[in-house]
């Protein structure tokens, strides 16, 4: 990993951590304990997190601290996770957020409900 | 159900130190933040103090928690607060995992940086200067091989320090363009005069920068007019209060930046554009206290510049006019970690004499303000010019929130 600030003149030599393998929309990566997941995945160059879910344009961290949600992913199936927060763990599964269907255009309607009725259908209460 | 004495947000310097203080006097507390290393945003400072001194936020933050867990402070990480709840003889702190009842709550939640945006800005490779910091400091990671940087303002010029000290290169400083959302940070002549009320503060090399511009004091539009073309240079790296990002370019990710000359007004210069090519670009548009938790629970607001934005109104022990809630730190007004760590003292000094009322602990918070003062009389690093009027700004409003809920209290 060519990614990491190994030696710094002020703060010393990175010292030796624990590594971790983790898996990113299905390829597995190593980092480090303590590493979030966008530390982690930078160190490997990687700097696309999710695409916007309606234009599909690829987004990654902006702020880094968790304010933005920019960074959001998915992580053991839990969706919206902040990448910039969340520690790597051994054989964690993340995955990228993608395009989603958009209600409004009925090509890619996908089967979000339409209407409060159609809601009510969907979930087995209508 | 465990009701405790108080509930901390935010495990910075603020929270830390009050921790600590409330664990000396045995109450009953939690620190809760939702980042995974406790530290708050000191983890990532790192500059050179006017002795020569490095101020290392890893180590600061180390001293402070070993002390709070050598008191055996209960801190959680990785826990995000959402909403604060206020019954009539507690608070609720709602998380994502669980409910907190508290007798009293401190706020540390300090800042966050306010966007600038620039066309192209959503491109991955773009980044605020905070997330470059933390990423190289905290972190230890790369942020790019050559990037640049759109903003000059004092946090931007010490975080550009500490990507070279981490060997990451740097083309430059510059302005954004203006649009309606940056026209502050767009104009040279308020970049200039902010940067040269900073300089007399700290005659040290991390303001090297700001100094270099006090030479102007008196002239400062003269020195925009024959601004060097090569800009000023700090620590080798071009400064240009001339020159302006009006895009980022890229596909996938960042791979350039355009350019382009600006007047002293900050109007672009026509056919100046130049392409540059870079792999990240950082953003620097200024910190706000981040106060939404102090809004959901009904702390009243007064907005101050000099502190950096909508402030919740309190005393000089940190007291809010909502009882039982108390503030510290960035959330108060954007000023160094070591003032956001004293403030922090007196608050846990104030919760634990609310709820102890004790003579010892009186004197300590007596000492702890002014301990505050001094500290502020001696930062080295000042965001805003008029912080010490800004302050009275809020006391005064204190003062005058309390005495109209005791009239509304007569009143009833
Ligand atoms: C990106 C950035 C970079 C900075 N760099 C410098 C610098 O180089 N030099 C300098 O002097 N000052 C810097 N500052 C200013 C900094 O705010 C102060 O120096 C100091 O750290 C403030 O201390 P604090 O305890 O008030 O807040 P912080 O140190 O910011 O700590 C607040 C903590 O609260 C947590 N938190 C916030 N909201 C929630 C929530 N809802 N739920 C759970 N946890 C929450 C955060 O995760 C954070 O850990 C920076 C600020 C920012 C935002
Ligand atoms: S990058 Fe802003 S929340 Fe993660």
């Amino acid at each position: 990993m060519t990614n990491r600030i190994v030696d710094h003149p002020v703060l010393g030599k990175l010292e030796e951590r624990q590594k971790v393998q983790f898996e990113f929309d299905g390829k597995t990566y190593e980092g480090y304990e303590n590493d979030t997941i966008a530390s982690a995945l930078l160190a490997h160059g990687i700097r696309t997190l999710r695409k916007h879910e309606e234009s599909g344009n690829p987004r990654g961290i902006y702020c880094n601290i968790g304010h933005c949600f920019e960074c959001r992913v998915t992580v053991n199936g839990e969706t919206n996770v902040r990448a910039c927060l969340t520690p790597i763990k051994a054989n964690m599964i993340v995955e990228s957020g993608q395009v989603q269907p958009h209600p409004l255009n009925p090509s890619q309607e996908g089967d979000i409900p339409k209407t409060y009725a159609e809601y009510l259908e969907q979930e087995g209460r209508g | 159900m465990q009701i405790y004495d108080v509930v901390i947000i935010g495990a910075g310097p603020a929270g830390l130190a009050a921790a600590i203080q409330c664990r000396e006097n045995n109450l009953d507390v939690v620190v809760l933040d939702e980042f995974p290393r406790a530290g708050g945003r000191l983890l990532g400072q790192l500059h050179q103090e006017p002795n020569g001194q490095w101020w290392n936020g890893i180590e600061e933050s180390k001293a402070l928690l070993e002390r709070a867990e050598s008191l055996e402070t209960d801190i959680q990480l990785g826990v995000s607060v959402h909403h604060i709840e206020k019954l009539d003889d507690q608070f609720v702190i709602h998380t994502k995992k669980k409910y907190f009842h508290t007798r009293n709550v401190l706020i540390a939640t300090g800042a966050a940086e306010s966007p600038a945006p620039i066309p192209g800005w959503t491109l991955p490779g773009v980044m605020s200067i905070g997330a470059a910091q933390v990423m190289t400091n905290v972190h230890r990671v790369k942020v790019g091989e050559k990037g640049i940087i759109v903003g000059v303002n004092v946090l931007s010029a010490a975080i550009a320090r500490e990507l070279q000290l981490a060997g990451i290169e740097l083309h430059s400083m510059a302005l954004p363009t203006r649009n309606v959302v940056v026209d502050e940070q767009s104009d040279p002549r308020l970049v200039m005069d902010r940067l040269s009320r900073i300089a007399h503060l700290a005659p040290s090399k991390f303001i090297q920068l700001g100094s270099k511009f006090a030479k102007y004091k008196f002239v400062q539009s003269l020195a925009l007019k024959y601004y060097p073309t090569n800009g000023i240079k700090m620590w080798g790296m071009p400064i240009y209060l001339n020159k302006a990002i009006k895009q980022i370019n890229g596909t996938d990710k960042v791979e350039s930046v355009t350019m382009v000359d600006v007047t002293i007004n900050g109007d672009i210069v026509e056919n100046s554009e130049k392409e540059i090519p870079v792999d990240f670009v950082c953003i620097a548009g200024g910190l706000y206290p981040l106060a939404e938790l102090a809004a959901v629970v009904g702390c009243p607001f007064i907005y101050s510049e000099e502190l950096g934005g909508h402030i919740p109104i309190h005393n000089e022990t940190m007291e809010t006019p909502v009882k039982g809630i108390y503030v510290a730190g960035n959330i108060t007004g954007i000023e160094s970690s070591k003032v956001a760590r004293e403030q922090g003292k007196v608050a846990g000094l104030a919760i634990a004499h609310k709820e102890l009322n004790s003579i010892d602990i009186e004197e300590k918070l007596q000492a702890a303000v002014r301990n505050v003062v001094a500290t502020r009389d001696a930062a080295s690093i000042q965001f805003h010019p008029g912080i010490s009027e800004g302050r009275k700004k809020v006391s005064t409003a204190f003062q005058e929130t309390m005495k109209t809920q005791k009239e509304l209290e007569l009143v009833r």
